[in-house]
């Protein structure tokens, strides 16, 4: 059998859909599992004050910035644990995104590595923009 | 209501909040219109949450349920990758033009916005749906991006092509822009997109709209968490509830009969629109 032929049966749109479809799923159970733990502990600490989200205040500044909410999570605190659940949760679409570029390049599908790298460019804009920036 | 809401400590809030996305989730996805959708009007007119905590808590919980459901659709062999990757070109630019105007539109257009969104989507589930596939004939710009594919059918794997290319990118530009100023999948543009104008299979367009999703709702999170907009005591009992309900409502799918379910949740939908229109302009939100 010819390498070339090898290598894009190894990886034919099939298998990477299905390992697409795993990826999904594991990042978004793990990132549930951790707003769930953030969760309970959360109203462990706050379950008995009385909640603020009728009038709009933003998140504490400390819970918009990935230094914070790592700093707030680790610290085995409610809400940084809930936020970097949330990084997690957001991550897993991206992290899917990543891997698509991979799985083109496999293909040798260089278009689409490109439209794929497009996607992920603005993405991370966003996503690392919205995390440092402001 | 308000009032009764206004005396519950944290705890009971949560509770609520969790047991009230658990619902919409569990409808939402029963009856295939989407969960996103209500969270909003529920969140803002049954609990008097600012539609700006509201947007970013609905936001969180879109891109795990559709993260969640495009898992299954991926592996069955609907969705097309390609399609779904060329479109999200359009619909993350679009989301991130959509969560910047949500930070400098008025709070009461933006509800205003939501509540003609509503009543479209209802419209869209009410009328019956024609499939309108292309007359076979392949497309230029199509064959270029290699958008045409196949599906599984009764009959085996059946070939379609895609059409419309510009047009379909422009419309789902439209879905990005909304996602990203409202906060939700805004599903159903992207499958009037790539049903009407692409002339795409349902089957494929369902599931390739519901793939992207998740990446277009993500290009908006960024810039909705540096604005505070997601509050982790909100986000968490909304987005717990919508996954747990939506995963439920997708297991008993298979065997239930939502026809009527579908015309129930639809009414409500249509309420739901109607008050948050007028809220918006007597400015009560």
């Amino acid at each position: 059998m010819k390498l070339q032929s090898e290598r894009t049966m190894r990886w034919p749109d099939e298998k990477v859909e299905a390992v697409m479809g795993k990826l999904l799923i594991a990042g978004v159970l793990l990132a549930a599992s951790v707003v769930l733990c953030g969760g309970a502990r959360f109203l462990y600490l706050y379950g008995a004050a009385t909640p603020h989200y009728r009038v709009f205040h933003g998140a504490p500044l400390e819970l918009r910035t990935l230094n914070g909410i790592l700093r707030d999570a680790t610290a085995r605190r409610g809400q940084g644990l809930i936020q970097l659940g949330v990084l997690m949760l957001v991550a897993t679409p991206i992290a899917r995104v990543a891997f698509s570029i991979f799985a083109f390049a496999r293909q040798r599908d260089y278009l689409y590595v490109s439209l794929t790298l497009i996607v992920f460019t603005l993405l991370m804009y966003s996503f690392v923009g919205g995390l440092y920036d402001f | 209501m308000l009032l009764v809401i206004g005396k519950m400590n944290t705890l009971e809030f949560t509770l609520l909040i969790g047991i009230g996305s658990f619902l919409a989730g569990f409808l939402g996805s029963l009856t295939g219109l989407g969960g996103g959708a209500v969270i909003v009007p529920l969140l803002t007119l049954v609990f008097g949450i600012d539609i700006r905590y509201a947007i970013g808590a609905s936001l969180v919980s879109v891109i795990a349920t559709s993260s969640g459901a495009a898992a299954a659709y991926v592996r069955e062999g609907y969705s097309n990758i390609r399609i779904g990757m060329f479109l999200e070109i359009a619909t993350t630019i679009g989301a991130l033009v959509g969560a910047f105007l949500a930070g400098m539109l008025a709070t009461a257009l933006i509800t205003v916005i939501f509540g003609l969104v509503l009543l479209y989507s209802a419209y869209l589930a009410a009328v019956p749906k024609q499939e309108s596939i292309g007359d076979g004939k392949p497309d230029r710009l199509a064959t270029f991006l290699r958008l045409d594919g196949d599906y599984p059918t009764a009959t085996g794997r059946q070939n379609y092509h895609a059409h419309g290319i510009p047009g379909g990118f422009s419309l789902m530009f439209v879905a990005g822009v909304l996602s990203g100023l409202l906060g939700i999948g805004s599903g159903a543009v992207k499958v009037l997109a790539m049903d009407q104008i692409m002339r795409l299979p349902f089957k494929v367009s369902t599931t390739t709209s519901n793939f992207m999703i998740g990446v277009t709702a993500a290009a908006s999170a960024g810039v909705y968490l540096s604005r505070g907009y997601i509050e982790p005591g909100l986000v968490m009992p909304v987005l717990l509830g919508v996954l747990a309900g939506s995963l439920l409502g997708a297991r008993v799918l298979i065997t239930a009969s939502t026809k009527n379910l579908r015309i129930v949740f639809s009414s409500v939908i249509v309420i739901l629109g109607v008050e948050m229109i007028l809220n918006g302009i007597t400015g009560n939100l």
